[in-house]
C-alpha cells in the first residue's frame, strides 16, 4: 500500500480558528487564497493586514500574522500610515468589503490608489451589506431587492451601482487592477493568480484586485443558489478582467501621463 | 554649546519643536488658522529624512496617524476645530487600541463654520467629547510660543509612556504670535515598542483593535484603559499659580492666551491695590482639581476668563462645589478679550466682595 500523504492541509498562515462565516459565504475561500499566497511567498512575518468593518471584521482571528483594525471604509488610510511608516520590505493589505470601500470609504480608496500607495487592496463585492443584516450597497444591482430596497434598486432614486475597478482605471498611479470571481473552481484558480500578480506588484505601486463574492443570507438563497445567481447577474455587470497591468494604461489615465509635468516659473515666495 | 535663540511664529514653532522631538511623520489636512504647521512639515520633513503627506481629508489624516501609530512610530497631525471635530471617530479608536499619536488643534470661532480668528471653543470638545465612548486624553494648554515648544516632547513623551493620544490646544493667537523661542537640548527619550505591528507570526503577532465583541471582555479592557487614566489623574495635573503667594481673594481661572492676557490686567489691577491672582491650568485634562481644591478656602470669589461662553467653568464649579461664588467673563466669536475688559470686571467685581 503506497503511502499516505498529505495533499491538502491548512496554510501555515491561517490559525486554528474556525471561520465564523455563513455557510456557503466566500470569505472563507478569499481568506484562503491569501493564506495560500502568504506560504508561497514566504512573507508571514512580513506582511501585515488591515481587516474593515462588515462581516471580514475578525479577519485578524483568522490570519497568523499582524494585524491592524480600521473603522468602516478608512483602512486605506490606515495602510497609507503602516504603508509610509513601516520598513519598505513589508506587504501590507487591505480586506475591504462593498459597503467599507465603494460607499463610505469613496475618498480614501481613490486617493490611496490615486497616490500609488504600495498597498494590495482584496475588495470583496457581494452587492450588499452583509453584517448590518442587508442593506442596499453601492453595488447593489438594478432591480436587486435588500432590506433598505424592498421594491428592488430603483436607480432613478439612487443611481446605478458603481464599478470600483473601472473607475480606478482612470487613475495613473495604479499598477494593476482586476476583477476576478469565487463562484467556481476555474474562477476561483484564476483569482489566486490575480492576488499572487496583485502582492507580487505591490512593491511597485497600488495593486487592487475585487472578487465577486457571495452572501447567501443576505440574498436569501442557499449557498448553491447563490454561486448561480452571482454568476447570473452579477458577471454581467460586473465583467471579469484584468483592467490594469505593469505596461497598460487606458486612454483616459494616458492623457494625464505620468511624466507630464507643469514647469513651474511661478515667482519663488 | 549655548542654545540657539530663534524668532519664529507659535504654529512653526510647534512644528520644529514636535520635529526635535523624534516625530518624523506628519499627516494633515488644510485649514486656517493652523496652515503653517503641515507648510512648515512639508519644507521640513524632507530635510530630515522624515515624511510629510497631505491627506484627503481629517478623517483620512487621523486614520493615517492610527496606522503609523501601529507601526509603533512618532507621529502627528494638526487641524483646527472643525476639522478636529471630524477626527473624533479615529481619535477614539487610537485610544481604544491604546495607540500613542499626538494631535494640535489650533481653535478657531465656531459653531459650525464660524470664522478663523483666535477662540477657546473647544475646551469642551477636546476635554469632554472628543471621540465615542468611555475615554481620556490628556489635553495640554500652552500659553506661550515657549511653553508651546518645551509642551512638544512631553505630549510625545506622555502619549509613548501611557500609549494614549495627546492633545495641544492653542488658538490663532500663540499660532501666529512671533516670540523668541529656544529649543530644548534633550534628545527624545526611547519607549518600548515591542507592541506594534510590524510582522511578527504565532504567539509574537500583534493586533492592533479596539472591538470586543462579548460585553464583560470589553468591560474589561475598558476598566484597563481606566486604570490608565486614573494614573494620568494622579500624575499629570499641571498648573501655574501666577501673584497667589499672598492668597488673594480674587482668583482668576484662565488657560492659554487669555490667561497671558489676564496676567497684564493683574499687574493693573495690582497698581491699583486690588488683590488678584491666577489660577491657570496647563492640563486641561486631567483638570487640576488638587491644587484648585487647596485655594478653595483660601479664596473669597473665582472669576473665570474664557475665549467662549464658558466651558472650563463646569471644571472649576465641579472643585468649587458651591462653596464660593464662581463668576463668568468671556468674549466668543473669536473676539479676543482686551486687558481694559479684563480690569474692568475684576474691579466690578471686587465691589461686588465688601469689605
Amino acid at each position: 500500500m503506497a503511502e499516505e500523504q498529505v495533499i491538502f492541509k491548512r496554510p501555515a498562515a491561517l490559525t486554528e480558528k474556525y471561520f465564523h462565516y455563513c455557510p456557503g459565504c466566500t470569505h472563507g475561500i478569499a481568506h484562503r487564497l491569501i493564506a495560500e499566497i502568504v506560504d508561497e511567498m514566504g512573507i508571514q512575518e512580513k506582511i501585515v493586514g488591515v481587516s474593515p468593518v462588515g462581516c471580514s471584521v475578525l479577519a485578524y482571528n483568522y490570519f497568523d500574522f499582524d494585524f491592524q483594525e480600521a473603522a468602516h471604509g478608512r483602512a486605506p488610510a490606515v495602510a497609507t500610515g503602516m504603508r509610509r511608516t513601516l520598513p519598505e520590505d513589508r506587504y501590507i493589505f487591505t480586506y475591504q468589503g462593498d459597503g467599507d470601500l465603494a460607499s463610505i470609504g469613496m475618498a480614501e480608496i481613490v486617493h490611496a490608489a490615486n497616490r500609488g500607495e504600495k498597498i494590495t487592496v482584496v475588495f470583496i463585492n457581494n452587492a450588499i451589506y452583509g453584517m448590518t443584516g442587508g442593506q442596499m450597497a453601492p453595488t447593489t444591482l438594478p432591480g436587486m431587492r435588500t432590506t433598505t430596497s424592498p421594491y428592488g434598486r430603483d436607480t432613478t432614486l439612487c443611481g446605478h451601482p458603481i464599478r470600483m475597478c473601472e473607475l480606478l482605471n482612470t487613475l495613473v498611479e495604479p499598477r494593476f487592477i482586476a476583477r476576478g470571481s469565487l463562484s467556481q473552481a476555474k474562477h476561483i484558480i484564476k483569482a489566486k493568480k490575480l492576488l499572487r500578480q496583485a502582492f507580487e506588484l505591490q512593491h511597485e505601486g497600488f495593486t487592487f484586485v475585487e472578487l465577486l463574492s457571495t452572501c447567501p443570507t443576505g440574498w436569501g438563497l442557499t449557498p448553491e443558489n447563490s454561486l448561480l445567481w452571482l454568476e447570473r447577474n452579477m458577471m454581467p455587470f460586473f465583467p471579469l478582467q484584468v483592467f490594469r497591468e505593469p505596461g497598460t494604461m487606458p486612454e483616459t489615465a494616458k492623457k494625464y501621463a505620468p511624466d507630464l509635468k507643469v514647469k513651474d516659473d511661478k515667482k519663488e515666495s | 554649546m549655548a542654545q540657539e535663540r530663534l524668532l519664529m511664529k507659535g504654529t512653526e514653532a510647534i512644528a520644529e519643536a514636535a520635529i526635535r522631538a523624534g516625530c518624523n511623520f506628519f499627516f494633515g489636512y488644510p485649514i486656517t488658522p493652523q496652515n503653517e504647521i503641515p507648510e512648515y512639515m512639508s519644507r521640513r520633513m524632507p530635510q530630515v529624512g522624515g515624511l510629510y503627506l497631505q491627506a484627503e481629508s481629517e478623517v483620512s489624516a487621523i486614520n493615517m496617524l492610527y496606522g503609523a501609530g501601529g507601526s509603533g512610530v512618532r507621529v502627528m497631525t494638526s487641524s483646527s476645530s472643525p476639522g478636529v471635530a471630524l477626527m473624533s471617530e479615529g481619535f477614539s479608536y487610537i485610544i481604544g487600541s491604546e495607540l500613542p499619536v499626538v494631535v494640535v488643534n489650533i481653535m478657531r470661532g465656531g459653531p459650525g463654520l464660524g470664522d478663523i480668528a483666535p477662540s477657546q471653543g473647544d475646551y469642551a470638545q477636546m476635554t469632554k467629547g472628543f471621540g465615542h465612548g468611555d475615554k481620556h486624553a490628556i489635553v495640554l494648554a500652552p500659553s506661550t510660543v515657549q511653553e508651546a515648544v518645551d509642551m512638544m516632547a512631553l505630549a510625545f513623551d506622555l502619549a509613548d509612556e501611557y500609549r494614549n493620544p495627546v492633545v495641544l490646544i492653542g488658538d490663532g493667537l500663540i499660532g501666529q504670535m512671533m516670540e523668541p523661542v529656544v529649543f530644548p537640548a534633550t534628545a527624545p527619550k526611547q519607549f518600548d515598542k515591542s507592541w506594534a505591528a510590524t510582522g511578527h507570526k504565532g504567539k509574537d503577532r500583534k493586533i492592533i483593535h479596539s472591538l470586543y465583541l462579548e460585553p464583560e471582555e470589553l468591560e474589561r479592557h475598558v476598566l484597563k484603559l481606566f486604570r490608565k487614566f486614573d494614573a494620568m489623574e494622579a500624575k499629570e495635573q499641571r498648573h501655574e499659580m501666577f501673584m497667589a503667594d499672598d492668597d488673594p481673594p480674587i482668583m482668576i481661572c484662565a488657560y492659554g492666551t487669555t490667561a497671558r492676557i489676564a496676567k497684564t490686567a493683574m499687574r493693573e489691577l495690582r497698581k491699583k491695590g486690588i488683590k488678584v491672582g491666577l489660577f491657570r491650568p496647563i492640563t486641561a485634562w486631567p483638570f487640576p482639581n488638587v491644587a484648585l481644591e487647596a485655594i478653595v478656602d483660601k479664596t473669597r470669589s473665582f472669576l473665570c476668563i474664557e475665549m467662549n461662553m464658558g466651558q472650563m467653568i463646569d471644571d472649576v464649579r465641579m472643585v468649587v462645589r458651591g462653596r464660593r461664588p464662581v463668576s463668568f467673563y468671556g468674549r466668543t466669536g473669536g473676539v479676543v478679550p482686551t486687558v481694559e475688559e479684563i480690569v474692568k470686571k475684576v474691579i466690578e467685581h471686587n465691589a461686588t466682595l465688601g469689605a
